[in-house]
């Protein structure tokens, strides 16, 4: 088969794989992996030209409601399967050193990660795959126990970023450098910069480019690019008062927003949720000092909320009475008013990645 | 020289070519393309493009290939193992370059200057020789690309057959660049070049960056990394550690040398050949360094291509009463021999890196004994079983181990356990636990102890090689908890020997708790036995001891409470169990969890308790989801609910009928 076959049957597979895991079909999902590698399509194409880009539209799928959560984690249950088979069937023998590949504290979303660590196994490294949420702690020990050259540590979500610094921090402590990997360190890896981490890498294949190349130094810098910025001192006070503040702003809500009177506990819940998850994303665009990681989540909530019949006025207000509640944290202030804006702008393609576009289908 | 090539082909064209010939650059006979055109077009090319025949020799290098690799030398194997071999002419490089410099292609061929020869040496060093052998590593697959470092440039490699017998190497540098958007973000690690030690804040800055390097780890392999790149970035030309041998009694030895970034290890079978290393590994604690006569250095001593080292100088890495290991540092010929300034900034030195590789030993040994200790107490790995799935988690609050009083377990009482040799015992042979050893609280009458025997009665047999799942939470946390649930994991397995119902599990674990010493071995816990049931249905036992019931999710979606209740184990020996029986549809699911899931307390207000009723819904949200989704979805909700840290251990296990094979396609 030629090259140029290939490239065809993989993006036509793509559909055929998404379908088996909307159905929660293991057998279907696994019988067509192994299908591609018998038919000589290296393993690696296979993570990456059809496992990935499947999970991203399982993404946009739910993004766009046009999936449930369950059938989200059903069709990744599945391809967790599909990647233990394809691993179970390649076999390479290790040519280079040891990588430990870990998601940081908090972090779910594995996938992504254990593509890397069956891709860089697969490029001859040995790799210790510590899997979703690793608190730091435990990280560190394994890398004493077992001294990797080198650490990747994935983080999604911007929400994570501070305790994903902590765990960079930790594991360069320990003498090991760390390569940062995930959406949540912003599309262009800014943040992994920010937070001191000693290399970044966009996708899977690009992480081992770059430690096949050596370019990872074998122990971090002293103090790579100087000591990052301390975060605003408004941070640790917005997260000390993170409850009162959800507390104080729903009571507002209630009363400058009538319809949130008739809210049922559920939905009084997922309002409050809500403004948990603005307040995160306050917090991290304090942390690394960065309007648009604040932005572009409001843009994507406010996109997921007219999916959902909420109008984006109502973002606005919720926004604004953040706002009034936080008038001791001035440094806040900036970054609510370009989100009240933000909220009142019509919709555009949101820049976050983690967040995919919804994509009707 | 042979005429005879495949016609067309250009490593045919220039096979013949082979740099020390120069005057064979007249233009090839006539023939389509002609041999000039070629080399102009290859000479244009801004891709390097280095011919090899069969063995490896390099038969053309153009000027790009030059540029990127000066190793590749026309007339020398890529291979540094040959090369070895060989003695080099130098200047030959130089005059390979002019040779292939388009130039000189236009002004045809150039007739070799033989005092180029002379005046432009190019040392070919051990240095550029490992370089050479790493860029053109003869493992790389055919048609593959792989990124490198090649003297200080990343460089893409890829190797083709050109033709039956020659192979080509492709070179483009990858100026600046890292691969597809990735990057460094701190600056490489650049060695500092070999300095003589004099300047007094020099060796201070030194020794401070040896003591950054060297304090973080806690790992034997890095800090024996880290001690020989830091002493071959200031110290020497090669550094090379020698470890203490482990088990595996050989010694394992780590080398950097100042001009290449990879470190590379091995292992010494006998250190017998030195003498003076047996005596710095063995000997006297505190041997002072020693000058070694560099002829009798074996060979794994030093890199390979370094030639005879000029100064050799060991020193013992002093470690906890016996040496962590020895430090041999090598300077090669021309370099200054170790002064006495340079001998005592060593032994600083070593002194440094003999305490972190012994600190490392120490917590290497510990962990080891730990991880021995700690084995029975980790989750298992969950059986496949023929009756149900499973799936589990366990998150335990205290984060430096990854044990606490959350606990389950699945047990097989199968007759062919090893060890239990059912069948061989005579039948109605009593199994030891006399009437003193019974459980109250039991019914007596129910209980007929004394005569229970191995072949266990007719009733009690029902599903008598049934699984059994357990889950439990023991009273406390971290270490003292998960010894004591290691406890009744390992009591359960023995009583599973001679009884299978939960119910009287559950009194027997209750009285081996009520006569533990300690004051505290309190527990609660939730006993499943699975069962086969008609048409594909699984028929769950379930006896609760002090325990959250169990919640099963139905086909529908429907979410019930398991009703079976009992106390709490460790405190009376009373005890009121109700157990009951549960059955599950094909597909269905039973989830078993403990207390630190609903009494997580978090939520958007910080305080509020997880509680059982936003478990339900969540678990309503996951039918149809495969069964480790459904446990993996269940911790994430709660993990994401105690957003700030978890203050008590949290455990998972759902148990799901196997689905009705799906007819898909």
């Amino acid at each position: 088969m030629t090259d140029l076959a290939l490239v065809t049957d993989l993006s036509t597979a793509v559909e055929r794989y998404l379908q088996h895991i909307g159905e929660a079909d293991e057998y279907g999902a696994v019988d067509l992996v192994l299908a591609l590698l018998d038919d000589g399509v290296p393993a690696e194409r296979v993570l990456l030209e059809l496992i990935a880009p499947a999970q991203r539209r399982v993404g946009e799928l739910w993004a766009a409601d046009a999936w449930s959560v369950a059938r989200e984690h059903a069709a990744t249950a599945v391809t967790e399967r599909a990647v233990a088979a394809i691993a179970t069937r390649v076999r390479p023998t290790p040519r280079f050193g040891r990588v430990t590949v870990a998601c940081a504290d908090g972090e779910y979303h594995q996938l992504a990660t254990r593509l890397l660590a069956e891709v860089l196994r697969l490029r001859g490294w040995r790799v210790d795959f510590l899997g979703a949420s690793v608190p730091a702690p435990h990280l560190v020990t394994h890398l004493h126990q077992t001294g990797p050259d080198a650490v990747a540590v994935s983080c999604t979500l911007t929400t994570r970023l501070p305790r994903a610094h902590a765990t960079i921090t930790a594991c360069q402590a320990a003498g090991v450098p760390v390569l940062a990997g995930g959406a949540g360190f912003g599309a262009d890896g800014r943040f992994a910069g920010t937070l001191g981490a000693d290399g970044w890498a966009p996708t899977a294949d690009a992480a081992a480019d770059l430690l096949e190349a050596g370019l990872l130094p074998s122990f971090p810098a002293a103090s790579p690019g100087g000591p990052p910025q301390p975060p605003s001192p408004d941070y640790a006070r917005l997260v000390a008062g993170r409850a009162d503040l959800i507390a104080r702003t729903m009571r507002a809500l209630t009363e400058a927003h009538p319809p949130m009177a008739s809210y049922d506990e559920r939905q009084r819940e997922a309002t409050a949720d809500d403004l948990g998850h603005l307040t995160d994303f306050l917090a991290a665009a304090l942390y690394v000092d960065d309007v648009p990681l604040f932005t572009d989540f409001v843009a994507w909530t406010r996109d997921i909320l007219k999916a959902r019949g909420v109008p984006p006025a109502a973002l606005a207000l919720g926004l604004r009475l953040m706002r009034d509640q936080l008038h001791d944290l001035p440094q806040t202030h900036p970054l609510l008013t370009a989100g009240i804006h933000t909220a009142q702008s019509p919709s555009r393609p949101p820049a976050n990645p983690s967040r995919p576009p919804a994509n009707p289908s | 020289m042979s005429r005879e090539r495949p016609t067309g082909d250009i490593s045919g064209a220039t096979s013949e070519l082979p740099a020390h010939h120069r005057t064979d650059l007249l233009p090839a006979p006539a023939m389509t393309p002609d041999a000039t055109l070629m080399r102009a077009l290859l000479e244009a090319s801004g891709e390097g493009v280095v011919l090899c025949d069969a063995d490896g020799r390099v038969l053309l290098a153009n000027a790009a290939a030059v540029r990127i690799a000066p190793d590749a030398i026309p007339g020398l194997p890529t291979s540094s193992a040959a090369t070895a071999a060989g003695p080099f002419a130098p200047g030959i490089l130089g005059a390979a370059a002019a040779l292939f410099d388009p130039a000189s292609l236009d002004a045809g061929p150039v007739p070799l200057d033989p005092a180029s020869l002379d005046t432009d040496p190019f040392p070919l060093d051990p240095a550029s020789l490992d370089a050479a052998a790493a860029l053109f590593d003869p493992a790389t697959p055919i048609g593959v690309s792989r990124l490198t470092v090649h003297g200080g440039r990343t460089v893409r490699v890829r190797r083709e057959m050109v033709g039956p017998a020659h192979q080509a190497w492709f070179l483009s540098e990858v100026a600046g660049e890292v691969p597809a958007g990735a990057r460094p973000l701190s600056p490489a690690h650049e060695r500092a070049e070999f300095r003589p030690v004099s300047p007094a804040h020099e060796r201070a800055e030194f020794l401070v960056e040896a003591g950054h390097r060297l304090s973080g780890s806690l790992n034997t392999r890095r800090c024996a990394r880290a001690t020989a790149e830091l002493a071959a970035s200031f110290l020497a030309d090669a550094a090379t550690v020698l470890l203490l041998p482990d088990h595996r009694r050989s010694h394992s030895w780590l080398r950097a040398t100042a001009w290449g970034s990879t470190v590379r290890e091995g292992e010494a079978r006998s250190v017998a050949e030195l003498p003076e290393l047996t005596d710095a590994l063995y000997g006297y604690a505190a041997m002072p360094h020693l000058r070694i006569d560099a002829a009798r250095a074996p060979g794994w001593l030093l890199p390979e291509g370094f030639g005879q080292a000029a100064h050799l100088l060991m020193t013992p890495l002093p470690g906890n009463g016996t040496p962590a290991g020895v430090l041999v540092l090598a300077r090669r010929e021309g370099a200054p021999p170790f002064d006495a300034a340079a001998e005592s900034l060593v032994r600083a030195f070593a002194v440094r890196a003999g305490a972190a590789i012994a600190s490392a030993l120490l917590y290497q040994e510990q962990s080891a004994t730990n991880a021995i200790l700690t084995e029975d107490l980790l989750p298992p790995e969950l059986p496949v079983l023929d009756e149900a799935e499973l799936a589990g988690s366990l998150r335990p609050s205290q984060q430096t181990d990854l044990i606490g009083g959350d606990f389950y377990d699945v047990c097989r009482p199968s007759p062919s356990r090893p060890g239990v040799p059912r069948d061989e015992l005579p039948p109605g042979a009593p199994y030891g636990l006399d009437r003193s050893g019974m459980p109250q609280g039991v019914d007596r009458q129910d209980a007929p102890y004394a005569a229970v025997r191995l072949d266990v009665p007719a009733r009690a047999g029902m599903g008598k090689d049934a699984p059994l799942v357990v889950l439990g939470d023991v009273c406390g946390k971290g270490a003292r908890a998960a010894v004591l649930a290691g406890r009744i994991r390992h009591c359960l397995r023995t009583l599973l020997l001679v009884e299978n119902r939960p119910e009287r599990l559950i009194a027997l674990i209750n009285q081996t708790l009520l006569a533990t010493p300690a004051s505290d071995a309190y527990a609660t816990l939730v006993l499943a036995r699975l069962r086969p049931g008609r048409a594909g249905r699984l028929l769950i036992d379930v006896a609760v001891a002090g325990h959250p019931e169990p919640l099963i999710l139905r086909a529908d979606g429907s979410v019930e409470e398991v009703s079976a209740s009992g106390s709490m184990l460790g405190i009376d020996d009373h005890l009121d169990l109700r157990p009951v029986t549960v059955e599950l549809a094909p597909g269905e699911l039973c989830l078993l969890y403990t207390d630190g899931i609903t009494e997580a307390s978090g939520g958007p207000v910080g305080t509020e308790l997880y509680g059982t009723n936003r478990l339900k819904e969540a678990l309503a949200t996951c039918v149809g989801m495969p069964i480790s989704a459904v446990v993996q979805r269940l911790e994430e909700v709660t993990t994401a609910w105690t957003s700030h840290g978890d203050k008590d251990d949290r455990a998972l296990l759902a148990i799901r009928a196997r689905p009705l094979p799906e007819r898909h396609r």
